[in-house]
């Protein structure tokens, strides 16, 4: 018998006592109870980021609350245009990523790295718009700490003739207004570039075959976390720019 | 070389425990016209919350955005995220969490509301 014989013959036995997909670890019974368990695993993870985030929702309510005109002020120099072209943007992006865990799911592998093409192209699409737009309040002396002037406050904003100017303390706690707004989209864009990130390895890995070959769960995952990134979305978009263009 | 390949030739006599077992749920695709009807729905909710934040409605301006942004989140986790189509801990899971979070912001609003009481 040479090396090669017992090299195949030992690839063989390997095949036989592995009656179940390499992917399948150990401790599971099957598939079924091996994807469950790490999709439970995800939501709980989902679950402390759905914390994390409401804590800053929190804080952002309760000082609106306090320095309400303050904050109405800030709202007010946002661009609505900006904020729903990027709602769109990230709503087709969880469209794609739905659709590349349906590719998965059904083991087509060139729909599959096109879905995730797509998906990683309009994450950063969104990214481009969020970073047009703190381009745009640096400019206009809107970064508290750094760049900051009340100058705007103190005088009619031109977009709402309606406004009264306000106090210099008010105006000046429109920074706290800003230092949310800053927090909370920074978040929320650091997530977007883990995920971005995140898409490319799971790409160059579909690429090589992966995930198209009954072992979803990394792809089935990702696409939790990617939507849950799109739900912080939809709830900072009318707080940050749509409640408080009538005040 | 022949020894060591009967060793593992056994086999694990295996459980038998159905689908109906909470940690068996089989896997549901959804279909990509599901996905496609609820992307639409969630860019018309996008216009309409848009639109809507133009009208003057006083507090309710504040109260339809949430709302449609609740109702948004709503359909991204039942569908995009499969909540619907998931076992009963999936879904306890979520409700967990989202009662949780509920109970935590209630808890401190109504403090920040109550402290100062009859002081206005």
């Amino acid at each position: 018998m040479d090396s090669h014989t017992i090299a195949a013959q030992t690839a063989e036995t390997a095949q036989l006592e592995h009656e179940h997909p390499s992917f399948l670890h150990h401790h599971f019974e099957n598939l079924a109870q091996q994807r469950e368990a790490s999709t439970f695993g995800m939501w709980l993870f989902l679950l402390t980021e759905i914390m994390f985030f409401g804590g800053m929702f929190c804080a952002y309510l309760i000082f609106r609350n306090w320095y309400y005109s303050a904050f109405v002020a800030g709202s007010h120099t946002l661009h609505i245009w900006a904020g729903t072209l990027n709602t769109t943007v990230l709503i087709i992006s969880s469209f794609t990523m739905a659709m590349a865990v349906h590719a998965a799911e059904v083991r087509h592998r060139v729909p599959l790295l096109r879905w995730m093409m797509v998906t990683i192209l309009l994450g950063v699409g969104f990214l481009c718009i969020k970073g047009y737009e703190w381009h745009d309040e640096w400019v206009n002396h809107h970064v508290p700490g750094l760049n900051f002037s009340i100058e705007e406050f103190t005088h009619v904003n031109p977009a709402y003739p309606g406004d009264k100017p306000l106090a210099p303390d008010m105006a000046e706690r429109t920074q706290i207004y800003y230092s949310l707004y800053f927090l909370m989209t920074g978040m929320h864009a650091l997530h977007m570039i883990i995920g971005v990130s995140i898409l490319t390895i799971l790409l160059i890995k579909a690429r090589g075959g992966a995930f198209t070959n009954g072992h979803i769960a990394p792809v089935e995952n990702f696409g939790l976390y990617w939507h849950f990134v799109d739900i912080v979305w939809i709830f900072l978009f009318p707080l940050l720019y749509l409640i408080s263009r009538h005040q | 070389m022949e020894q060591h390949q009967h060793e593992h030739h056994h086999h694990l006599p295996h459980l038998e425990i159905g689908p109906s077992e909470p940690t068996h749920t089989p896997l549901r695709i959804v279909s990509p016209k599901t996905y496609l009807i609820i992307g639409v729905i969630l860019l018309c909710l996008t216009a309409a919350t848009t639109a809507i934040s133009y009208v003057e409605l006083g507090v309710f301006n504040a109260v339809v955005a949430i709302a449609i942004a609740v109702l948004k989140a709503s359909l991204v986790v039942l569908f995009f995220m499969h909540i619907k189509y998931s076992s009963k801990l999936m879904k306890l899971t979520v409700c967990s969490g989202l009662f949780t979070f509920l109970v935590l912001i209630t808890l401190t609003m109504s403090d920040y509301v109550s402290r100062a009481w009859g002081r206005w």
